[in-house]
């Protein structure tokens, strides 16, 4: 017998709006990059360096802040390199995105060995005074800590900068016809570099609250394909920053939901569970693209495509 | 008039090539001057030098007066020099307003743009829609985008890179219209070309350019386009000899074929019917982006269509796929020859052994399946001495010859298949002359022999050149076809524009 009054409305959705942010931050950040044009498959290796730079620096400083600064800091170099070798020496994207996620997990499981099984410094809630008493709303809304909050307005930012500002343009540009961007005067490399620094800094805090505030721990791998759902999700958001939230907590509530069940005990295997949210994932990209006009309309043109300015 | 742009002993070297040996030229205020010259010639490398694209090995450049050297093409728009591309450098997926944002320096806000937008369209005579998406725009719109583009920056000199190879007649004299409004305004226009007549009607002076040097100065209007060719290209070209149409059965007959396009700004086949008969050339006219593409596609067997639409000698080849298609004789050559109709990076052999190997059997019957090397070795041979394609031999990459001995090799590895029917997208688009020449003597040729040739082209005079019969095509659907003999230029033209003249005409 299943006991569905377990399962608290509210609670689900305070911790799926929990469980998305990671993975939220680190697509907003490929969003971006893919909007420049660029295709960092990196994401992965950014987020578990960042995750491990911050717990690292958070264990050692005794301060959450700073662990969140140190992996923004960890996600934004491992960027550089990926900066450097695709824009400065031109190599093949999708090769030097595979090898930056295989260099990341290997390095971040070396620079984490010591400090496994260790809790760090706990990062304090915005409990907002009676609000966050409020019953359903009240967690829901008003009782969470400041990166989650931060990361509902980076996605807003994002989206009134490509939308509105000049430079989001240009950008944007940029991803669509970097040959007429550079007939026009503008720095194609330049712009892409800081877009995949950018997407750098977000991945690693994504991988941050990971290790600092959801699990908070760190393990080996802990990230466990975050990386790869915030790839997916910029597809499956059709490269639009509002529907970056909504796949991010599509997949946060469906993880939670699995979770929950698994915990109530839902007559379905466990493995079933645990690869539901992934499934969906799947699901869910299969039918975007079964429309292959539609897909590549939303699509940067010069998405993945070298530019090398010819003089 | 005084002199504007003073350009003196501009050189530009390429690993192999002197594209442009000390060039000099001036270009006076108020004043159409045309840059002529072959595919080749140097006028290209010469402008992007003009406009800050490339940079100068030696030579200088005074813009009234003072010392010009463009860094970058910003460099170059501060001082009063404006582009339009003829490869539009427009963002497909943004809209005009933004596009045009883009290519200023300091634009104002959004309403204030698309009022000035506004203005200069009206004062003009461009239209343009300022919130419409570049991708939905014909060629001749996106070209005024870029027009007004420039104009806003109100430049001193206004270069058009080959403005109208993409346009039909009618947007072609509109074009003029707006350039010699521009002129009497005081505006320098620099216009390439290789279009002689276009030359004599517009420009004040002309430039004419050959192998990187300047060959000659003239006032067009008192040449003859004959003359004008002869400068142009050293000596006189051999010109196609139009065959007597006794056209055979019917070997290819279309009906009704309808698809929708795999490419987002791409267009739908809606109808499309017509015959081919043995023997004959068939033309399609049309301005680029109106299907073209999408019925190359469609009859070369890359996406298949629904059966009984496309019928081979009474055989339904619809949904049959390019090989099995190649194997009944219905042979294709696309437009984008780099890329499309030939692998960039592989051999001339390889090349060859990619669309011929069924017809011509080049890989070993039987269980083994294996490549005869030899044998494609023999038959890239063949095409090259065949249709004179210079290149030092077989193994060299396909990217590494010039366009129009590249377009030879990959047209003449299908006429040498012996084909029933030959489907060509722009069998001489970016092309020189003689290689033109070449191509279009050898489609007439095959269609002697017997075999059906339909040319899809955007250029009219090379239509009326080689092809039997016409039709138009406009917004993915064909018009009947009829007989070339006794149609002129207008007249397709009007067809051309029948779809798209309510833009035209605005």
């Amino acid at each position: 017998m299943i006991d569905l009054a377990g399962l608290s409305p509210a609670a689900l959705v305070a911790s799926l709006m929990v469980a998305a942010t990671p993975i939220m931050l680190a697509a907003i950040g490929e969003l971006v990059v893919e909007k420049s044009g660029v295709l960092n498959l990196g994401v992965e290796g950014m987020m578990i360096i960042g995750a491990v730079c911050g717990f690292v620096a958070a264990v050692e400083t005794g301060s959450p802040v700073v662990g969140l600064c140190a992996a923004i800091a960890g996600g934004m170099l491992l960027a550089l390199i990926f900066a450097v070798l695709t824009q400065v020496l031109l190599s093949n994207q999708v090769a030097t995105g595979l090898a930056l996620t295989l260099f990341g997990l290997g390095l971040a499981a070396m620079m984490g060995q010591s400090y496994a099984g260790i809790k760090p410094p706990p990062t304090p809630r915005l409990d907002v005074p009676v609000l966050s008493d409020l019953p359903g709303l009240g967690p829901i809304l008003f009782s969470h800590d400041g990166v989650l909050y931060l990361s509902i307005a980076v996605v807003f930012g994002v989206w009134l900068f490509l939308r509105q500002s000049r430079a989001g343009l240009v950008l944007r540009a940029t991803g669509e016809n970097h040959d007429a961007a550079h007939a026009l005067g503008y720095k194609v490399v330049r712009i892409r570099i800081a877009a995949i620094l950018f997407g750098g800094a977000m991945a690693g805090l994504g991988g941050a609250y990971l290790s600092l505030i959801r699990v908070p721990q760190w393990t080996e791998g802990m990230t466990a394909g975050a990386g790869w759902i915030a790839l997916a999700i910029v597809v499956f958001a059709a490269w639009k920053p509002w529907r970056i939230l909504i796949g991010a907590y599509l997949f946060g509530g469906v993880t939670m939901l699995q979770l929950n069940l698994q915990a109530i005990g839902v007559g379905i295997g466990v493995a079933y569970l645990s690869m539901a949210p992934y499934i969906v994932t799947i699901l869910v990209l299969v039918i975007m693209s079964a429309d292959r006009r539609r897909a590549s309309l939303n699509a940067p043109a010069c998405l993945g495509r070298a530019f090398h300015a010819s003089t | 008039m005084t002199t504007l742009l003073d350009v003196r002993g501009m050189t530009k070297a390429y690993p192999g090539v002197l594209a442009c040996d000390g060039i000099a030229f001036d270009i006076r205020e108020g004043e159409i001057h045309a840059l002529l010259g072959e595919n080749g010639a140097g006028k290209s490398t010469l402008v992007k030098m003009i406009y800050g694209l490339v940079r100068p090995d030696s030579g200088e450049m005074r813009l009234g007066g003072t010392l010009f050297a463009p860094p970058e093409p910003r460099a170059a728009l501060a001082d009063g020099v404006a582009m339009v591309f003829q490869h539009f450098s427009l963002f497909e997926a943004l809209t005009v307003a933004e596009n045009i944002a883009l290519g200023m320096d300091d634009p104002p806000n959004a309403a204030t743009l698309v009022k000035r937008i506004r203005d200069v369209s009206t004062s003009y005579g461009l239209a343009v829609d300022p919130d419409r998406i570049v991708g939905d725009l014909s060629a001749g719109e996106r070209q005024r985008v870029e027009i007004v583009r420039c104009l806003l920056q109100s430049p001193r000199i206004l270069i058009m890179d080959e403005p109208t190879s993409v346009l039909t007649p009618q947007e072609v004299a509109l074009l003029f219209r707006t350039l010699k409004t521009l002129a009497a305004e005081g505006t320098s226009i620099l216009y390439i070309s290789h279009k002689l007549e276009e030359i004599r009607i517009l420009c004040d002076r002309a430039t004419i350019l050959r192998n990187g040097q300047v060959v000659a100065t003239c006032i067009p209007a008192g040449e003859t386009a004959r003359s004008l060719a002869a400068m142009m290209v050293g000596s006189g070209l051999a010109v196609p000899e139009k065959h007597r149409a006794k056209p055979g059965e019917t070997l290819l007959e279309i009906s009704g074929l309808s698809m929708r396009s795999m490419s987002p700004f791409g267009t739908r086949l809606k109808d499309i019917t017509f015959s081919l008969r043995a023997g004959e050339v068939l033309g399609i006219a049309g301005v680029a982006g109106n299907g073209q593409d999408e019925l190359l596609l469609a009859l070369s067997g890359e996406e298949r269509s629904p059966p009984g639409t496309i019928m081979l000698a009474s055989r339904d080849v619809g949904p049959l796929g390019p090989s099995a298609r190649r194997y009944l004789g219905l042979l294709a050559a696309p437009e984008q020859r780099l890329g499309h109709a030939a692998a960039p990076d592989m051999s001339l052999s390889e090349n060859a052994l990619i669309t011929a190997a069924v017809r011509r059997r080049l890989v070993r019957r039987g269980w083994s399946g294996l490549i005869d090397w030899p044998a494609t070795d023999r038959y890239a041979h063949e095409v090259i001495t065949a249709f004179d394609v210079r290149t030092p031999g077989v193994t060299n990459a396909a990217k590494s010859l010039s366009g129009g001995n590249l377009q030879k090799f990959v047209i003449g590895r299908e006429i040498l298949q012996d084909p029933r029917v030959l489907v060509v997208n722009q069998p001489t688009w970016g092309v020189d002359a003689a290689a033109a020449a070449a191509i279009r003597i050898a489609l007439i040729e095959l269609a002697e022999q017997g075999t059906g040739v339909l040319v899809i082209s955007q250029d009219l005079d090379e239509l009326m050149e080689i092809s039997d019969s016409f039709s138009v095509i406009a917004g993915g659907r064909l018009t009947a076809p009829q007989p070339t003999r006794g149609a002129t230029v207008e007249d397709i033209g009007l067809l051309m524009g029948s779809t798209g003249a309510s833009d035209a005409a605005a």
